[in-house]
């Protein structure tokens, strides 16, 4: 058939094939979005009970979320805000537009770039008011910016948990930031000391629980000092004053 | 015609594995093989696009121009690649977190490719199909083979459920990191095909070129 590599043929079979193709591969993405959107929304709800430290098998993540109230914090004031919807809101996004967003210069620890006008935080409450806080976190680490969640007790200065729901850090070194053993060291660890200052902090080594500073002090993780590194900046960062400590002192104040 | 459907599907497993004899589809087999849960996944994923473009380049293969057939091929395996990338996320949103990118990279495996070319141009579709199927067997034994020696000794898991208890965990298992990084599976890979040309002699190749002796002591001086 040598007809086969004639001009109009070589069109004619380029074309149908690129359409048939791009019907398949359109109608696939389109039925499968809402099951997507679906796990993607299921995952971040799962991150966020996980992180702070609620998760339980058996109960559904739904259920379980359902004491969560979703609130905008506004960077720049420290408090609670409701300038943004929470339901739409994408503060990733946020993050990458100049008009939602102000350049951290400088003062970018984390290496994030921009920081977000308003910030997504979660508050758990119970009976008694606030039970725990759960406030977003990233950061670059060494291949990746990890993505992640802290929460605080009531008091906003005890560590309920922390987790990272997105990285790309080196599996079994930097990628042990989600081993269950070492998330479960920051829990109880104090944010901030007795003058109120950030003081949370990833050492090299291990902490010597003798020292009075080993309530702030998390063991790095070993073979990986560069991610350990970029956890430390990160929860520098977002546990000081360009973060959340503001939101914090105002809340603990009442004023929020 | 049942011996041939047999050796279709067959062969490629041990007689002419894509891996160990062909040592294609390298990449992925380094990059997914540090989790059992995850090569499983990768390995349906990977026989699954390849039986399917065999047997859809295969039906068109009477019409496709000579020119631009490595075009065509691409783009039905890509098609076909991002419909099983959409299907994981919606199904599996775990496993396609870490699989991700590695799903994507199907498109450039050569195992897709090489059969696409070297087999469905030539063969009828439903020969194709299980041709496909057939690689992807080859692949997924050496894949699952990996995942096996790595997670279990890497992480002292099996499918993420713990095996031997690890030092850190209190256990007395002290895990081999390097198993857990790439370059641990090249070694692995190297091993397997030392043992499979061992058993199987006749997949041993004829040396490119001689290594000269050693000069002697008289040449020397």
């Amino acid at each position: 058939m040598a007809s086969n590599d004639s001009t109009s043929k070589t069109i004619i079979v380029a074309l149908a094939l690129c359409i048939v193709c791009s019907v398949i591969v359109s109608t696939a993405a389109v039925m499968l979005r809402p099951a997507q959107q679906a796990n993607k929304d299921l995952d971040r709800k799962t991150n966020i009970l996980a992180a702070a430290g609620m998760l339980q098998e058996g109960v559904s993540v739904e259920e379980q979320f359902s004491s969560i109230s979703t609130r905008a914090v506004d960077m720049a004031t420290g408090k609670f805000t409701d300038a943004v919807d929470v339901v739409t809101y994408n503060q990733r996004k946020a993050a990458k537009n100049p008009a939602m967003s102000n350049d951290l210069g400088d003062a970018d620890l984390a290496k994030i770039g921009r920081l977000a006008k308003y910030m997504v935080v979660y508050v758990v409450e119970g009976d008694a008011g606030i039970e725990k806080i759960i406030l977003p976190i990233k950061g670059y680490g060494l291949w990746s910016t990890l993505y992640g969640f802290v929460a605080l007790e009531s008091d906003l200065n005890t560590v309920a948990g922390l987790g990272f729901y997105e990285h790309a850090e080196t599996p079994g070194l930097g990628g042990e930031v989600d081993n269950p053993a070492w998330k479960a060291k920051w829990v109880g660890k104090q944010s901030y000391d007795a003058e109120n200052q950030q003081a949370l902090t990833v050492i090299k080594g291990t902490v010597d629980s003798s020292r009075p500073e080993a309530v702030h002090q998390i063991d790095g993780l070993s073979g990986a000092t560069l991610t350990s590194r970029g956890v430390d900046n990160l929860i520098k960062f977002w546990m000081g004053e360009q973060g959340f400590a503001p939101f914090l002192a105002n809340l603990r104040a009442g004023e929020a | 015609m049942a011996n041939n459907i047999k050796d279709v599907l067959f062969k490629p497993v041990f007689d002419d594995n894509p891996i160990a004899l062909q040592i294609l589809g390298i990449c992925s087999a380094l990059a997914v093989t540090s989790s059992l849960k995850v090569s499983v996944v990768m390995c349906i994923a990977l026989t699954l696009v390849t039986a399917f473009s065999n047997m859809l380049i295969s039906l068109i293969r009477n019409h496709i121009p000579g020119s631009i057939r490595i075009i065509v091929q691409m783009t039905v395996i890509a098609s076909l690649v991002i419909v099983v990338d959409q299907i994981l996320k919606a199904v599996a949103y775990d496993i396609s977190k870490q699989l991700s990118v590695f799903v994507g990279l199907i498109i450039t495996n050569c195992i897709v490719m090489g059969r696409a070319e070297g087999y469905a141009m030539k063969n009828p579709p439903v020969a194709s199909f299980l041709d496909g199927i057939g690689n992807g067997l080859g692949y997924s034994v050496v894949l699952l083979i990996l995942a096996f020696i790595r997670e279990l000794f890497g992480a002292g898991k099996l499918f993420g459920f713990e095996v031997v208890t690890l030092v850190s965990n209190g256990g007395w298992y002290v895990p081999n990191g390097l198993l857990l990084l790439p370059p641990s599976a090249f070694f692995l890979i190297g091993m397997l095909i030392w043992g499979l040309r061992t058993w199987k002699t006749s997949q041993v190749e004829a040396p490119d070129f001689k290594i000269a002796p050693n000069s002697s002591e008289g040449e020397a001086v």
